[in-house]
């Protein structure tokens, strides 16, 4: 049944273009008109000892595309079509496949491990396999190494593709004690003991009964620091790697060894090569990660919701961890802040101070102010740089008590070293410093301010000052007055200390956006967004300054589209220009909105800033189409009903935000828009509903659409209804039973995670908007008894959510204005059912005695509507 | 070397400009979807009715426009028929008088007395002093007397009374309270509550209402002495059951203010505005300096004065509705064109003055009815208001 296909995964790899493409052709021909086939043949093929080793290699991964995709639904597919192959061809692939792992070539035995490991991410779940454990550990340890490498690193991809639950507890034993063993230091074979520790890596999820058997945890950890003083380099890394993982899985189990793992850590840091030095500071920087949860979480209630302690780690490590991390900061790369992607010991270092900064607050103050009092003023750049880094790194999380003087007595020398320090990598590192300050100690919270008047002017001149100097330090110039501005951003109606310097400000900002370098380290970018942020913290008195950016901006936006025949370089940078751009419209419109002598202004420029935001919509660049989507909503809402003669023109590009899936983002912010809209035009969206709601009902239905849409869409129901009243009624038939559905299913989910409670409580709210939406929608209409055979289903969602303790605090202020929602319009009809429900009583009763003002408000509401109901 | 993926990149602010910009879209957007619901709750309930086509033709100079936010307003439901308090407010002259004059609740004058009195009833003692509607609305509170006529305006701790306030819920947030003024401790004594932070009270039962004015009043601080952003008191009245502890209790005792009768509410009733059998007023010499109608001078005049209304088929009738038709026949009945007076007597009013000369209803009378019932003592009310 198999067939030769040796010659077509050759030719597949052919330089010559036309021979590449008939084999492409004839194996997805071969794919499609025999598959068991095709998929033996490949298996045979890799198995085969005979054949070269570029054709097995490709015969296997085209076996593991087609069995795995990254869309949802394709491989739904293709895992379909895997169980639906005969028995006795997926026995013979398996077969091909353990085979291959005995290949003496590596590329071969790679291959079968990754394809061994999807099948098992497809079968194990479904209970099929059962003997894929002991058929890999059967014989392992009599092996040839190569092999045993080969079976180790396939145990590391099964536990990176399986989730843990799949896997019963004595297979878990089994693998863990051959991966152990395989790291064990009397391991003679590296490539072995390397595969051993990466799969120990994946494994690490599986171990959790494992890791609370004390003898069990002992023997890993011993083995896993063991590894750590392994002569080979990739062998330690893999080691330190999987400390890392432990610190963040099993924090709470870490305290017989954290002596340890100190003195391990503190001497890669300071000696080892950066791969591992850089894992090393890691393990702290995770340390610090889980400290700030628990902390972070114990903050916000005091019933320690948390069953996991804080054991203090980082606090008790302080006086030896500090210097051990000050001492990296002095290793900077030479061109550091040139290179985007770059990540060395001093970054890692700081970061982990940063960190270190957050977990301890102000205990960290006197163990950093020596360093950076002795290097500060030092000829040495990097000595000044790593004191400034240093200083930047504390200013979030010790308390403004402590740091407000120490800052009062720095903010002079920083100005002064941002002007006039001879080295760029101390401007940077100074420029990002000062915006930190601004970020954490800037602003109406806090008693002392660290900008007076004073300084203010001073402040202002030497950052825009250096926004003229090299792309780097202006960037980081820009991003310093981002926060000096968001700073006043509570201020009121008061005189803000910046409109002296407004006029200046918004100069200074668009000269930055013309330089000829703006493009490189994301300048233009940073100008832009400050020039937003600017604008959003300004008050009434700059007001005529931000109107006359519009047509300043309007006519930037014009000018990107004047280029032709781009290079897909070019294009990608106008694309972002265009995005920017649009973005900054958008705040100006937000801002400008609640003033109502803006309208007048809009009204001149609506029909052109429409037509320009149409233009971006050509572009193939999500981002464009985000931003423009955003702006336009921003337009909508300013212009109001107005808006209603852009609709035809408007539409397409309307449906095609909701059809994009592919960047769900776009997809979700047109669903806002649509909300907008609705709000704006009111029963003018009628002739577009038939449409929209159409589209929208396709995309709550698809597999493929993100999930974080979907509530967004509910609401987006709500909206509509609110908008076109009884009119509605057509759309019931459809809305109704996917409203019903998805608050079943809501019901049902249990929050195991934190992701899936704020899932499930946003689609809730969604869910509960929609409900609220429509009632409303119909109140006062004849139509308004349409909605009375749901109102039972729906009564019965709130007792649900209402039996389900811990209701959060937005879904019980959405779901109590439901029921006074459901009262209001249904009244005396719905008396019956009011008085059955337990909301009406126990959950109204709560609400009404809420601390929530919000859910206060709301039950009072819904206890006005009910009370009005039943007394008919 | 790249960086770990959870970690924030160097020298990097914490969260990009876009996202903000994208946070501060869907907040503006919810923010947007809760005003409209507010509204949307607040519309058709808080909407009093109101026929346009009656008030236009009369009084073209009646603005009607629909407020600053002319996306907010209408919408659902149509505007045509509906008229609500805010508009209502610029309403103007006899179009003001007619309108603010229709929503009052009128009780009628108790001239027999209801079957039931102690287990429906609430009584309390009405404060001496000029009945008025009390709008709060856009940062500023109005008063009005039953003729329309400003009484004051000023600003209070009432929801959106005065510019002052936390802006805590929607900006066209207002209240209707229904208020005897009493000049003596210049106070606001509330008797009736129409809408509160825009939902109507309207369809509501008296029992509700008043456990809203005595939970919700002191709430917002509207009970507070007067300050600068807050000119008058406001203060509830103490409303007791009609048993006979209760009708003893307002009958005899003591109020902080000075009495002008007893009102008896039905306590399910709505605030139905006009005339309604199911609020009813009492009044003898103890409990009021105003029993018989007196004449401009104070004096009460030796023949009772019917204040009558001269419809057009030229019947003379009370303010009831349907109006009731007074012959005017007989000896001693004089008429007298008068056009100053707004408001004809009810037909209850005519009865209880022609009594009250004659064999008046007795606080005697209405105890006995009382025990002579199957009612039940002292119980305790259900809404005891602490007043003042």
């Amino acid at each position: 049944m198999a067939m030769e296909v040796t010659q077509f995964l050759l030719n597949a790899q052919s330089v010559d273009g036309n021979l590449r493409k008939q084999a492409e052709e004839s194996l997805k021909q071969f794919q499609e008109q025999n598959l068991p086939s095709f998929l033996l043949s490949l298996a045979g093929e890799l198995a085969n000892e005979e054949k070269p080793v570029e054709s097995r290699k490709l015969a296997g991964l085209i076996l593991k595309n087609a069995l795995d995709a990254k869309e949802a639904r394709r491989k739904f597919e293709l895992v379909q079509r895997w169980f639906a192959l005969d028995a006795s061809v997926k026995a013979q692939i398996k077969f091909y496949l353990i085979k291959t792992l005995a290949s003496p070539y590596h590329d071969a035995r790679s291959t079968a491990s990754q394809v061994i490991a999807k099948l098992a991410g497809i079968e194990l779940p479904q209970k099929q396999w059962p003997e894929l454990i002991d058929t890999l550990l059967a014989t392992m340890f009599q092996l040839p190494a190569h092999t045993k490498q080969a079976i180790l690193e396939t145990l590391g991809y099964i536990c990176e593709e399986v989730s843990p639950e799949v896997v019963d507890q004595c297979h878990v034993n089994k693998i863990l004690e051959a991966v152990v063993q395989g790291m064990n230091a009397s391991e003679g074979n590296n490539e072995v003991r390397l595969a051993a520790t990466r799969a120990l890596y994946n494994a690490l999820g599986f171990a959790q009964a494992n890791f609370s058997n004390d003898m069990e945890r002992d023997y890993i950890m011993r083995v896993v620091c063991e590894a750590t003083l392994s002569p080979e380099v990739k062998i330690r890394q893999a080691a330190f790697e999987c400390l890392v993982a432990i610190s963040s899985t099993y924090y709470e189990k870490l305290a017989p060894y954290i002596n340890d793992i100190f003195n391990i850590t503190s001497k890669a840091v300071r000696e080892d090569e950066e791969p591992v030095a850089l894992q090393a500071v890691e393990i702290w920087s995770s340390i610090c990660d889980e400290e700030i949860d628990i902390l972070d979480e114990s903050g916000d209630d005091f019933s320690g919701d948390s069953d996991i302690p804080c054991f203090c780690f980082i606090k008790q490590a302080l006086p030896v961890l500090v210097p051990m991390l000050l001492e990296t900061l002095l290793k900077q790369g030479e061109d550091q802040d040139q290179d985007e992607g770059a990540w060395n010991i001093a970054m890692a270092g700081g970061t982990c101070l940063g960190l270190v900064a957050r977990t301890v607050g102000d205990d960290i103050i006197p163990l950093v102010m020596p360093f950076i009092e002795d290097n500060i003023a030092k000829p040495d750049w990097r000595q000044r740089e790593a004191a400034t880094y240093a200083f930047g790194s504390i200013l979030e999380g010790p308390s403004p008590e402590k740091l407000v003087p120490i800052v009062n007595v720095a903010l002079n020398f920083m100005l002064n070293a941002l002007m006039n320090d001879s080295s760029n990598h101390v401007k940077d590192t100074t420029a990002w410093t000062l915006g930190r300050m601004f970020e954490f100690l800037h602003g109406s919270a806090l008693d002392t301010p660290i900008i007076t008047p004073e300084n203010c002017q001073q402040i202002v001149t030497v950052l825009l000052h250096s926004m003229k100097d090299v792309p780097n330090v202006a960037e980081k110039a820009c991003g310093a007055l981002y926060f000096l501005a968001q700073g006043y951003e509570d201020m009121g109606p008061s005189l803000s200390p910046l409109s002296p310097f407004f006029q200046d400000i918004l100069e200074g900002l668009y000269a930055v956006t013309r330089r000829e370098d703006a493009g490189e380290y994301h300048l233009r970018a940073a100008a832009y967004e400050t020039l937003n942020e600017v604008v959003r913290c300004s008050t009434e008195e700059t007001a005529p300054m931000v109107r006359q950016l519009i047509p300043h901006i309007m006519l930037e936006l014009h000018q990107t589209f004047e280029g032709q025949k781009l290079s897909s370089d070019e294009r990608d940078k106008q694309n972002e220009l265009q995005g920017l751009l649009c973005g900054c419209l958008q705040v100006l419109m937000q801002k400008l909105g609640s003033q109502e002598t803006f309208k007048n202004v809009l009204l001149q420029h609506v029909d052109q800033m429409m037509g320009l935001f149409l233009r971006v919509f050509s572009s193939r660049s999500a981002t464009a189409h985000e931003e423009a989507m955003l702006a336009i909503g921003a337009l909508i809402y300013a212009s109001g009903s107005c808006f209603e003669k852009y609709m035809p023109e408007f539409y397409q590009y309307l449906e095609m935000g909701l059809q994009n899936f592919e960047d769900y983002q776009v997809c979700t912010i047109t669903v806002g828009v649509v909300g907008d809209l609705c709000r704006a035009l009111e029963d003018k969206i009628l002739p577009y509903c038939d449409n929209i709601m159409t589209q929208l009902l396709k995309d709550l239905s698809s597999n493929e659409l993100h999930r974080s849409v979907k509530p967004p869409i509910f609401s987006c129901f709500g909206d509509i209804a609110l908008a076109i009243g009884e009119h509605f009624d057509k759309y019931l038939i459809y809305a109704m039973p996917m409203l019903q559905s998805a608050a079943e299913l809501s019901i049902h989910t249990t929050g195991a995670d934190e992701d899936m409670t704020e899932y499930t409580n946003t689609l809730r709210n969604g869910i509960l908007e929609a409900y609220s939406g429509i009632f409303q929608g119909f109140k006062g209409s004849p139509k308004s008894q349409l909605l009375l055979p749901y109102a039972p289903q729906i009564l019965q969602f709130l007792d649900s959510l209402y039996r389900e303790k811990d209701m959060d605090d937005s879904v019980s202020k959405t779901a109590i204005g439901v029921l006074g929602d459901l009262a209001d319009t249904l009244q005396s009809s719905a008396a019956p059912l009011i008085q059955q429900s337990v909301s009406s009583r126990e959950f109204l009763g709560e609400c009404l005695s809420s601390h929530d003002d919000m859910i206060k408000e709301s039950a009072e509401w819904a206890k006005l509507a009910i009370t009005r109901a039943l007394s008919y | 070397m790249a960086p770990p993926e959870h970690r924030r990149q160097f020298k990097r602010p914490a969260i990009s400009d876009q996202q903000r910009r994208r946070e501060l879209s869907l907040q503006r957007q919810a923010q947007n979807r809760l005003d409209a619901q507010h509204r949307a709750r607040c519309l058709a309930s808080s909407a009093l009715s109101f026929e346009t086509a009656e008030c236009e033709p009369e009084c073209p100079e009646v603005e009607l426009e629909l407020g600053s936010e002319n996306e907010g307003d209408g919408g659902v439901g149509s505007p045509h028929e509906e008229f609500d308090v805010r508009k209502a407010s610029k309403l103007r002259g006899a179009q003001a008088r007619k309108w603010f004059a229709r929503q009052l609740i009128l009780p009628e004058w108790m001239i027999d007395i209801p079957d039931r009195l102690s287990l429906e009833w609430y009584v309390f003692v009405r404060p001496s002093g000029n009945r008025c509607f009390v709008v709060s609305s856009n940062g500023i509170t109005v008063s009005r007397l039953r003729n329309g006529s400003i009484l004051h305006r000023f600003p209070s701790a009432l929801p959106g009374g005065s510019r002052f306030r936390d802006s805590s819920g929607p900006a066209q947030t207002y209240s209707i309270l229904d208020c005897i003024f009493h000049e003596a401790d210049q106070t606001y004594y509330v008797i009736d509550m129409v809408c509160w932070r825009g939902y109507s009270l309207y369809d509501c039962t008296a029992e509700f209402r008043f456990f809203w004015i005595n939970s919700k009043l002191a709430e917002c601080g509207a009970c507070e002495p007067p300050s600068q952003n807050h000119r008058y008191r406001f203060s509830p009245v103490t409303v007791y059951n009609c048993d006979h502890g209760g009708l003893i209790a307002a009958y005899t005792g003591p109020v902080p203010y000075a009495k002008d009768g007893l009102l008896f509410y039905n306590k399910q009733a709505h605030y139905q505005t006009g005339n309604t059998p199911l609020a009813l007023v009492w009044k003898d010499d103890n409990c009021s300096q105003y029993v018989i109608d007196t004449d401009n001078k104070g004096n009460i005049p030796s023949k009772q004065h019917l204040v009558l209304e001269l419809q057009d088929d030229l019947k003379v009738t009370t303010s009831d509705d349907p109006p009731v038709e007074i012959l005017l026949h007989g000896q001693g009945l004089r008429s007298e064109v008068n056009r100053a007076r707004a408001f004809a007597d009810s037909y209850s009013k005519v009865i209880f003055q022609y009594t009250v000369r004659r064999s008046p209803l007795k606080m005697e009378d209405l105890l006995f009815s009382l025990s002579s019932g199957n009612d039940l003592e002292n119980r305790p009310a259900d809404v005891e208001m602490a007043g003042e």
